[in-house]
């Protein structure tokens, strides 16, 4: 049964990897073959399908963290992330799913801090392995509106 | 003591296109002109997409320049827009962003309006028990929020205040149609909608969606996946106006690699960088002409983006000197496979406030304004390629940047 602590104890992990600048364990959260997408409310309301970030494999994720180590320019920053209780909405051995709130302070090279980001992850976990991955994370933020642009993963 | 220096009005140096005055980013004056003399002016603003009115009653609410606009569909098929502003008391008529309405009413003192704008109601107009009420003289037809004209082009909507601006062809010119009609063939549907609050002055987003001269240096994604070579076919055209134009490209997969990067040792060039998951550029020819890149604006703010299959309009809305909203709305036709849609899905990591190709320009506006913040009585030098604003081929010109002057100049009468 995965239950709550696992999960939360995974998301404080996931957290704590791209809070910590350790970006390159960031797809290693993820099974190989998943979804991972940042949209926000109203899209969700809508049905409408993009994402300002859209990922269908791992490896896309770890293109993506490529492109900011080597590719992409902006200016230093770093995130913390603040993670709620994830509301358990199924569970069993191999798979859980859960909805977890997060905020998410942005710290910039001119040292100030900002609520960058508010909203939930709508999360669908697998047991691979003996190790808990996720399947599908979506970050729906609550705002329609990002900062300058959003260069880290949520 | 008093302040007793008066602001100074903005200093060109000379008529050219060449040298512009950091002070237009910052000049609090000549931002409220710009409201009168551009938004409010003979220009056309985009407002929305046919596509987002489907059916009678359907509205959205936008903005021309700050003003805050209504768009609707009436009955009779029509798009109408108004100012969303209450003639009562001023209050906005409706908040919510879009939706469905058989008519509009004030929350504040419950006036209300048609489709069309016109005032219909007020609230009490004859008094209550016999006591107040408007006076018999108050006549509902005189009163109403100002209308925009509304042109619709290739299922864009545009509106204006003004009485004097050509139609939406002529405004735009022959080739600037084209190009619209070439992407906006057949009908589009919307498949997201994002917000980008960009920390600088308007005018320097239009700058740099114009600006063809950074896209290879400042975003190294495109330069690496030879998106968009200096070297590639392609060109920029600028309209007779100044304030349009299109800057495209062809990729030939099968040129050698333009070796100039290398010779000049430019950041830009990254052999150490492959994607493991291609996909994300793998895309499907839909277009018969080659052209894998064209982007296209109008002035003042609008913008037509087809990066491979990922399109997109753009729009850019000031909100005060030192911030503007970028609003991406994300779009594929309507008639798309499964497939397709996968891909245009796929290739919006490429743009918007995320994008691998257009994340920098979210941040690089700010990095002026921040920049700039001591120079007002000092200037930007926009020579690159000369000093003309017209069509050419190859793209390491700033000739679309000095069309925008050109344009906002003339409107101006600066």
């Amino acid at each position: 049964m995965i239950d709550l602590l696992a999960l939360c104890a995974f998301n404080a992990a996931y957290a704590d990897a791209i809070d910590s600048d350790a970006l390159e364990q960031w797809p290693g959260f993820f099974t190989e073959d998943c979804h991972y997408r940042i949209t926000h409310i109203e899209n969700e309301r809508e049905g409408l399908a993009a994402g300002i970030v859209y990922a269908d494999s791992r490896a896309m994720l770890e293109d993506r963290i490529a492109a900011l180590r080597e590719a992409n320019i902006y200016e230093r920053q770093r995130y913390r992330h603040l993670l709620g209780m994830p509301l358990v909405q199924r569970a069993d051995a191999e798979l859980a799913e859960a909805r977890t709130p997060f905020l998410v302070a942005r710290i910039m090279a001119t040292g100030q801090t900002e609520v960058f980001a508010t909203g939930v992850y709508q999360d669908r976990f697998a047991r691979q392995d003996g190790q808990l991955r996720l399947q599908s994370r979506v970050a729906v933020c609550d705002s329609t509106v990002t900062d300058t642009l959003l260069a880290l993963p949520l | 003591m008093h302040n007793d220096i008066q602001p100074q009005p903005v200093h060109w140096s000379g008529p050219g296109l060449t040298r512009i005055p950091f002070a237009v980013y910052s000049d609090a004056q000549l931002a409220a002109d710009e409201q009168v003399r551009i938004f409010r002016g003979p220009v056309w603003n985009y407002l929305c997409l046919e596509a987002e009115l489907p059916d009678a009653g359907s509205y959205r609410t936008t903005f021309a320049g700050e003003t805050p606009v209504v768009v609707v569909r009436d009955d009779d098929g029509e798009i109408y827009a108004f100012e969303n502003r209450c003639a009562h008391r001023g209050a906005l008529i409706a908040l919510e962003k879009s939706g469905r309405s058989d008519n509009f009413q004030c929350v504040y003192h419950a006036w209300s309006y048609n489709r069309q704008g016109d005032l219909t109601g007020v609230a009490f107009e004859k008094g209550v028990k016999g006591q107040g009420g408007m006076p018999a003289s108050f006549c509902k037809e005189a009163h109403g929020p100002r209308k925009l004209r509304i042109a619709s082009f290739s299922g864009l909507v545009f509106g204006s205040f003004s009485d004097d601006v050509p139609s939406v062809e002529e405004y735009l010119g022959e080739e600037i149609c084209q190009r619209i009609e070439r992407v906006l063939h057949k009908p589009v549907e919307v498949i997201g909608r994002f917000t980008q609050a960009l920390p600088n002055n308007w005018k320097l987003y239009v700058e740099n969606v114009k600006d063809s001269y950074h896209a290879s240096l400042l975003h190294m994604f495109f330069t690496t996946f030879e998106l968009n070579r200096l070297s590639q076919k392609g060109g920029v055209i600028v309209d007779e106006t100044g304030g349009h134009h299109v800057s495209f490209s062809m990729i030939d997969a099968a040129a050698e690699k333009d070796a100039s990067y290398k010779e000049q040792a430019l950041r830009s060039d990254n052999d150490r960088y492959r994607l493991k998951d291609p996909s994300v550029l793998a895309g499907f020819k839909e277009y018969g002409d080659g052209v894998t890149l064209q982007i296209l604006s109008v002035f003042p703010g609008f913008v037509l983006q087809q990066i491979q299959n990922c399109l997109a309009v753009r729009q850019v809305l000031p909100k005060g000197t030192a911030r503007t909203e970028l609003n991406w709305t994300y779009i594929g036709y309507a008639d798309d496979t499964p497939a397709q849609r996968k891909v245009r899905l796929k290739q919006s990591n490429l743009v918007g406030p995320a994008g691998f190709i257009s994340m920098e320009d979210g941040a690089v506006g700010g990095f002026v304004q921040r920049g700039i913040a001591g120079a007002a009585d000092h200037e930007a030098v926009v020579e690159m390629g000369g000093d003309a604003a017209v069509s050419g081929e190859g793209r390491a010109t700033e000739a679309s940047v000095r069309g925008f002057w050109k344009a906002y100049r003339q409107h101006m009468g600066a």
